[in-house]
C-alpha cells in the first residue's frame, strides 16, 4: 500500500481528523499544535499532489472504491492542484499567526472551538477543491459556510454576530440555489458526477431546464462569490470577524467560490453552451465593471481600514470575473492566476491590519495617524501589497492585470482597456488615504502604542508581503499553471 | 399538462417564492430563519418527487418487480436536511447571543442602534 | 415539573420504550426509514424528555456535559476510522469491500459502523444544543 496513491483522499481527511481531536483535547496548546500540524500536512500533500499532476495529468481517485461514474471520484487537475496549494499555504501561515491574534481577540474558554472551526473549513475548502462529483462540492461548501459563519461570530464586537447572521441567511440562499441548479442537472443527465455530466449535457443542450439549471447555479455561486449586488454581506463579515479570520477568508473563500464557478461552467456546461444561449459574457462584463468601479469608490469613503480593504475585495473580484467573461485563454489564465495573486495579497493585508490593531487599538484611519514612525515596517507591507492591488510592476497584482489587458486588447476591446487603467486609478486614491494617514500625519498622543508584535505574528506576515513582491517577479508557478489550466479548460479537456 | 399532473411541482414553486418572500419582507429574525426552512423544504420537494417513478415499487431487489423507484434523491436529502437542521441550529444560537447583546431581534432596531453607537464614535 | 405524579410516571414507562425506538430505527435502515441520523435525534428527544420532567440538573447528571461534548467528537472520529480501516486494509479510503473477506458482508460491516458514528455524533450534538439553550435566560429570572 503506497500513501502517495492515496493522496487526494488524505488531503480531506488529515484535516478532517483534526477536528473532533481539538474538540477532544480541550485546553493547553494541545489544539493548537494539533491544528498546526494538520495544516502543514495539508500543504505537504498538495505541493506533493502538484508536483504529480504537473507531471503526470489528471489524477482520479475512487471513494470506497466504487468506480465513477457510480461512486463519489475525486479527480485533481491543474487547477484543482494550484487551488490546492493556495488554499492549504495561506492555512498554514494563519495558524501560526492566529495563536497571538486570537489571545486579545476571542475569549480564552473558546479558543480550542476556534481551532476546531478553522481546520474543518480548511477540510471544507479543501473537499470543494478536489471533489468530483456534483453534490459532493455542494456538502463541503455547507461544510466550509457553516464554519465559515462561527469564524466570524467569535468577533470581538457584537456587530459581529450580526455581520455572522447577514451572511447565514446570503450564504444559504446561495447554497440552496446551487442545490436546485444540480438538482435540474441531475434530472436531465441522471448522474452526478461532473465529467460524466459534462459528456451527457451534449446531447440536451439549450433545453429549458439547462438553462434554468445554468441560471440558479450562477446566482448561487455569486452570492458566495460576493459578485457585485450580491456582495452585501462581505464588508461587514471581514470587518468585524477576528484578524486571523478576516485573513483566512480574504485569501481563500471566495476564490473557491470562483473555482466552482469556472468548473461548472468549463467542465460540465462547456464554454460555447455557457456563453451562446444566455448573454452570459454581457452580463458577467457589466457586472464585474460595475462592481469594480462600485466597489473602489465606496473604498475610497471608508474610515476604518478593514472597511476599506474589505470593499477593495469585492473590486479585485471584479476584475476576476471580468477575466471570465472574456471567455479566451488569456481571460481564463488572468482569472486564475489572479485568484493566487489577490489571495496572497489580501491576506497579507488583513494579517498586517490585524497586527495594527493589536498595537494602536483599532484600525481606524483616525487612529493609525503617523503609522510609518510608530510601525515603519507593517506600514510598508501595508503599502507594498497595496501597489499590488493597484497593479504596480514588480507586484503579483501587475501580473494578473497583464494578462486582463492582453485579453482585451486581443479582442479589440480598447474601451475596455481604458476602464481597467481607470480602476486601478480609483485603487490608487484608496491605498493614498492610507499612506496619507500613516505618512503624513504626526501620531496621536493619547493612543499607548507600547505592544509589540510577536514572531508568531509578524513572520508570516512577512512571508507573505515577500510573497506578493515574489509572485510578481517570477511567474514561472503561478502563470505557467494558470495557463496550462486555462488552456485545458478551454479546450474542453478535463 | 394537467394540473393534477404537475402538482408537486406547483407546489414546490410556490414554497421556494414563499420562503424567499419571507427572508426579504420580514424583519424579525427568527421570521427570517423560518423563510428559509420554508424555502429549503421546496428544495426537497424538487429532488424526491421525480424519484417516484410511474409504476415503481420501493427499491428493494426482488424477483416479482421490474420497475424500482430512484432511492438516490432520498439519500441527497437527508444529506440536505440535515445540513439545513445544522444551519437552522447555527442561525438560533445567533440569534440568542444577538437577543442578548442588542435586546431586540428586530433588523431595524438592530441596524438604528448600530448606526447610532457609530454616530457616537465619530463624535468622539 | 417533577412534583407532578401523572408526568413522572408517564416519563418513567415511555423513556425505555423511545430508547428501543431509536435502536430500533437505527439498525433498521437498512429494510426501511431509519439510520444514524434519525435514531441519534431520538435518542436525544429521550433524553430531553428526561430534562424536560425532572429537570437539567438531574438530566446532567445522567449524562453530563463531558460525556456529551466527547460523544459529538467521536462518533466522527468512529466514522473516519472505518475509512481509515478500508485504507490500511487495502483498498481505497471508506472502501467497505475489504473489511471482511466476503465483499458483500464488508458492505454490512461498513455500514454498521459508519451509521453508529453517525448516531452518536447525532445525538451528541443535538443534546449539546439542548443543554446549552436551555438555561439561558434562567441565570436572569
Amino acid at each position: 500500500m503506497t500513501l502517495s496513491a492515496h493522496l487526494p483522499a488524505l488531503q480531506v481527511v488529515v484535516p478532517l481528523v483534526a477536528a473532533p481531536l481539538t474538540v477532544l483535547l480541550r485546553g493547553g496548546r494541545l489544539p493548537y499544535l494539533v491544528a498546526l500540524t494538520s495544516s502543514w500536512i495539508a500543504l505537504v500533500i498538495a505541493v506533493l499532489l502538484w508536483r504529480q499532476v504537473d507531471s503526470g495529468g489528471t489524477l482520479s481517485y475512487a471513494m470506497g472504491s466504487w468506480p465513477p461514474p457510480w461512486g463519489i471520484e475525486y479527480r485533481v487537475d491543474r487547477l484543482t492542484a494550484f487551488l490546492l496549494v493556495l488554499v492549504s499555504a495561506i492555512a498554514a501561515l494563519v495558524l501560526p499567526y492566529s495563536r497571538a491574534s486570537i489571545e486579545r481577540e476571542v475569549p480564552r474558554p473558546q479558543h480550542y472551538l476556534f481551532y476546531t472551526m478553522f481546520v474543518l473549513c480548511l477540510a471544507g475548502l479543501l473537499g470543494i477543491s478536489i471533489t468530483g462529483d456534483a453534490f459532493n462540492i455542494f456538502v463541503f461548501l455547507e461544510v466550509s459556510s457553516l464554519s465559515t459563519y462561527v469564524l466570524i461570530a467569535l468577533g470581538r464586537d457584537r456587530r459581529a454576530l450580526m455581520a455572522a447572521y447577514q451572511y447565514l441567511i446570503m450564504g444559504t440562499i446561495g447554497a440552496t440555489f446551487i442545490v436546485i441548479g444540480i438538482g435540474l442537472l441531475y434530472l436531465m443527465t441522471g448522474t452526478l458526477n461532473l465529467a460524466d455530466m459534462g459528456q451527457r449535457l451534449a446531447e440536451v443542450q439549450g433545453t429549458r431546464p439547462v438553462l434554468a439549471a445554468l441560471a440558479f447555479l450562477t446566482v448561487g455561486i455569486s452570492l458566495k462569490l460576493a459578485l457585485f449586488p450580491l456582495h452585501q454581506w462581505l464588508p461587514d463579515a471581514y470587518t468585524h470577524a477576528p484578524s486571523a479570520v478576516s485573513s483566512f477568508l480574504a485569501a481563500t473563500a471566495t476564490k473557491v467560490a470562483v473555482y466552482v464557478l469556472i468548473r461548472f461552467y468549463f467542465s460540465v456546461f462547456g464554454a460555447s453552451q455557457v456563453f451562446a444561449h444566455l448573454p452570459m459574457q454581457e452580463m458577467m462584463l457589466l457586472l464585474a465593471l460595475a462592481g469594480m468601479f462600485a466597489a473602489s469608490t465606496i473604498a475610497i469613503f471608508q474610515s476604518d481600514l478593514k472597511r476599506l480593504f474589505a470593499y477593495s475585495s469585492v473590486a479585485q473580484i471584479g476584475y476576476i470575473i471580468l477575466g471570465l467573461s472574456f471567455n479566451s485563454i488569456n481571460g481564463l489564465t488572468a482569472t486564475i492566476v489572479h485568484l493566487f495573486n489577490h489571495g496572497v495579497t489580501k491576506g497579507a493585508i488583513f494579517m498586517l491590519l490585524g497586527a495594527v490593531a493589536m498595537v494602536m487599538g483599532g484600525s481606524t484611519l483616525a487612529r493609525i495617524q503617523g503609522l510609518g514612525k510608530r510601525m515603519p515596517l507593517v506600514s510598508i507591507g501595508i503599502v507594498i501589497c497595496g501597489l499590488s492591488l493597484i497593479g504596480v510592476p514588480g507586484t503579483a497584482g501587475f501580473i494578473s492585470k497583464w494578462y486582463l489587458l492582453l485579453a482585451a486588447i486581443e479582442q479589440g476591446q480598447w474601451w475596455l482597456v481604458f476602464l481597467i487603467l481607470l480602476s486601478s486609478l480609483l485603487a490608487v486614491i484608496y491605498v493614498w488615504r492610507f499612506v496619507e494617514a500613516a505618512y503624513f500625519r504626526e501620531p496621536r498622543q493619547d493612543i499607548d502604542a507600547t505592544a509589540a508584535v510577536p514572531w508568531s505574528m509578524g513572520v508570516p506576515a512577512a512571508l507573505l508581503v515577500a510573497a506578493t513582491v515574489y509572485f510578481g517577479l517570477d511567474t514561472s508557478f503561478t502563470i505557467g499553471s494558470a495557463s496550462q489550466a486555462a488552456a485545458a479548460l478551454q479546450g474542453g479537456l478535463r | 399538462m394537467t394540473i393534477g399532473g404537475h402538482f408537486t411541482y406547483f407546489i414546490t414553486i410556490f414554497l421556494m417564492i414563499a420562503g424567499l418572500f419571507i427572508v426579504i419582507a420580514r424583519g424579525n429574525l427568527i421570521k427570517k430563519l423560518v423563510g428559509l426552512g420554508i424555502f429549503q423544504t421546496s428544495v426537497y420537494l424538487l429532488y424526491l418527487a421525480p424519484a417516484k417513478l410511474v409504476g415503481g415499487t420501493a427499491p428493494i431487489l426482488s424477483p416479482a418487480f421490474t420497475i424500482y423507484s430512484n432511492p438516490l434523491p432520498h439519500v441527497l436529502i437527508l444529506t440536505a436536511i440535515v445540513v439545513g437542521v445544522a444551519t437552522l441550529a447555527l442561525g438560533l444560537a445567533l440569534v440568542v447571543r444577538i437577543r442578548e447583546g442588542y435586546d431586540t431581534i428586530e433588523e431595524d432596531e438592530i441596524l438604528a442602534l448600530d448606526a447610532a453607537r457609530d454616530r457616537e464614535a465619530q463624535a468622539s | 415539573m417533577k412534583n407532578d405524579l401523572i408526568l413522572r410516571v408517564i416519563a418513567k414507562l415511555l423513556i425505555p420504550f423511545i430508547v428501543m425506538f431509536a435502536v430500533y430505527v437505527q439498525f433498521h435502515g437498512d429494510f426501511g426509514p431509519g439510520g444514524g441520523f434519525q435514531a441519534g435525534v431520538i435518542l436525544a428527544a429521550a433524553v430531553i424528555f428526561y430534562a424536560l420532567i425532572y429537570g437539567l440538573a438531574d438530566a446532567r447528571k445522567v449524562v453530563p456535559e463531558s460525556v456529551v461534548e466527547s460523544m459529538m467528537a467521536l462518533g466522527v472520529l468512529l466514522y473516519v476510522g472505518v475509512g481509515i480501516a478500508g485504507l490500511l486494509l487495502g483498498g481505497n479510503f471508506l472502501d467497505y469491500f475489504v473489511l471482511d473477506p466476503d465483499p458483500v458482508h464488508g458492505q454490512h460491516r461498513g455500514i454498521f459502523w459508519v451509521e453508529a458514528g453517525v448516531a452518536i455524533t447525532v445525538s451528541g450534538v443535538m443534546l449539546k444544543i439542548f443543554y446549552m439553550f436551555a438555561d439561558r435566560g434562567k441565570a436572569d429570572e
